[in-house]
């Protein structure tokens, strides 16, 4: 597999500010490597450093130590060059967490063709991408419709087609599904799942809804500006006492395993689908 | 709120006039104020007046939409109505009673005064804001506008701002309103009270719609910077405007409207619009 990003030792304090804010040092030491096509959830509370992160992978902030690589391609130091950053941008993009403030164009299409607008692609290209975008998010009948009048979870898939028409290999997301309800959360999860199976698109997941991120390929818990797991659903969400310590909750169906174990039943813990956890309970009680 | 604000939205269609350059539009929505201005008599607002009727009917938007967005000018109209009705003197008195007269010519002038106010503010947004998507629009003007750019005016900034504008009209009229009965629940009181009281009122309103909007501003700003904006040099368009045969013919009509509204001016006689 490719390696995509790459994170050595990134560490990033935000500047004390003229109104006497203490300087605060959101990320500490922070390494990891995401390759091509994964699907990666970062979970962490408030405060953990989880956006901090998305923002240096954006190269929205830049990391006071370590060093960031993309594509292999260094962009972190003092010879990284504004085209160097351009680029990576190409392929490294962001949905944020409020839909409304991503969304630049008063028409669905023009906003999802406004990213390769900028990247100057010649038009008829465009035309052709943006409907292959509209068509993979499941919004081409939304094509000349107005963004305001939109769902929550329509507008995040609009944000997801703009990146798609972009042709990025990576999105980040940050939190994009905190501000909506649970059918779009749905709605946007299942397009971001279908994309990085059928696109081999790379998908890093900033979330603190634990269900989301059982549905990742790998999980990185983040406290305290740190990284303290890292490693598959199952082998994360088996550690739950740490995960609440750091003040996380782990999956429903995880705590309740968790629980009968601790009033000892013999059951496995690292169950997800609600299904599969009930057929683990009957399974023990059968017995 | 948002239901009120009927005046320059966009109509969905596939008529000839949505299909359009929006450039053509453009130069000739002012083409034809022009001759809305350049119109002396009766006959001459009589023939406009029909041409504006047979835009309606090419732009196949339902009339009821155009004359709702008539409704802020009621009061424009009214006064300017009265106004001239009142205080123009002319030769055939109809009535007059104590220092107040009115004649004949000022009942005309102000019929023809409100026409033209009517015809005004139809055209223009029958032409631009009902067919033309505002994308389009700002895509025309900053087209039409280009050629300044090359004495340093920053025109693609310009139509970019519009833009942003333009979307986020109907955000900030949401928020606005979220705003308000949020203060409301806190018992604050809009509609009661003298006009300093209200106008008092509304700073609770505007202080917090001020700061989201700065917030809004920021976050736009960091998410147009991800999707790689870098400002008008090297940037492309999905939509190419294209002139097409539909402005030739808009053009050859306008000029003939022109023509004709300048003859009969000159040559027919009748009562002639003062103001």
């Amino acid at each position: 597999m490719k390696e995509l990003i790459r994170a050595e030792h990134l560490s990033y304090a935000y500047p004390s500010d003229e109104d006497g804010v203490p300087a605060h040092q959101a990320l500490k030491d922070v390494s990891f490597t995401i390759n091509e096509g994964e699907f990666v959830a970062i979970l962490g509370h408030n405060g953990s450093g989880k956006s901090t992160l998305a923002k240096l992978l954006c190269m929205v902030l830049e990391a006071d130590e370590g060093s960031l690589y993309i594509g292999g391609k260094k962009m972190t130091g003092d010879s990284v060059s504004d085209e160097d950053i351009y680029s990576a941008r190409r392929d490294v993009g962001m949905v944020f967490q409020n839909p409304d403030n991503q969304l630049v164009a008063t028409i669905v299409e023009e906003d999802v063709a406004f990213g390769c607008e900028n990247l100057g692609v010649p038009s008829e290209k465009i035309r052709k991408r943006v409907d292959y975008a509209l068509a993979t998010v499941g919004m081409t009948k939304y094509a000349r419709h107005e963004t305001h009048r939109l769902s929550g979870g329509q507008k995040q898939r609009i944000a997801i087609a703009g990146a798609i028409a972009m042709k990025r290999k990576c999105i980040i997301f940050d939190e994009s599904t905190a501000m909506l309800d649970p059918a779009g959360r749905k709605e946007v999860m299942g397009t971001i799942a279908r994309l990085n199976r059928e696109e081999n698109l790379t998908v890093i997941h900033i979330t603190h809804y634990m269900n989301e991120a059982t549905m990742a390929d790998r999980v990185i818990v983040m406290s305290d500006g740190g990284i303290i797991m890292d490693g598959t659903p199952g082998e994360v969400f088996n550690r739950a006492t740490e995960l609440w310590d750091a003040n996380l909750d782990v999956p429903q169906t995880t705590e309740l395993l968790w629980k009968l174990k601790e009033a000892g039943y013999d059951v496995k813990t690292d169950i997800f689908d609600p299904c599969e956890c009930a057929a683990e309970i009957v399974r023990v009680l059968k017995k | 709120m948002k239901n009120s604000v009927a005046f320059g939205q966009y109509c969905e269609g596939k008529s000839f006039l949505h299909k359009m350059d929006p450039r053509w539009k453009l130069v000739l929505a002012v083409f034809y104020i022009v001759v809305i201005f350049l119109c002396k008599n009766i006959f001459t607002f009589a023939l406009v007046a029909l041409s504006a009727i047979g835009l309606v009917a090419l732009s196949e938007i339902n009339p009821k939409i155009i004359i709702r967005s008539l409704k802020p000018l009621v009061m424009i109209i009214c006064v300017t109505a009265i106004i001239n009705i009142f205080w123009l003197k002319g030769e055939t008195l109809l009535f007059s009673f104590g220092p107040i007269s009115v004649y004949l010519e000022g009942i005309i002038n102000a019929f023809l005064i409100v026409v033209r106010v009517i015809l005004l503010v139809s055209v223009t947004t029958l032409m631009l804001t009902y067919t033309t998507t505002p994308i389009a629009l700002t895509d025309g003007l900053e087209q039409l506008l280009a050629p300044l750019a090359k004495i340093k005016l920053p025109v693609h900034e310009f139509s970019m701002m519009m833009t942003i504008a333009l979307r986020f009209i109907p955000t900030l009229l949401e928020e606005t309103e979220k705003i308000m009965n949020a203060q409301r629940a806190r018992g604050a009181d809009f509609s009661t009270g003298s006009l300093k009281q209200r106008a008092k009122a509304l700073v609770p309103i505007l202080i917090p719609l001020f700061i989201s909007a700065f917030r809004r501003a920021e976050e736009l700003a960091i998410a147009m910077e991800c999707r790689c904006y870098t400002g008008g040099e090297g940037r492309t368009r999905m939509n190419v405007l294209h002139s097409s045969y539909r402005d030739l013919v808009g053009l050859i009509v306008t000029v003939l409207l022109c023509l004709a509204v300048v003859l009969i001016n000159k040559f027919a006689p009748g009562y002639r619009i003062s103001m």
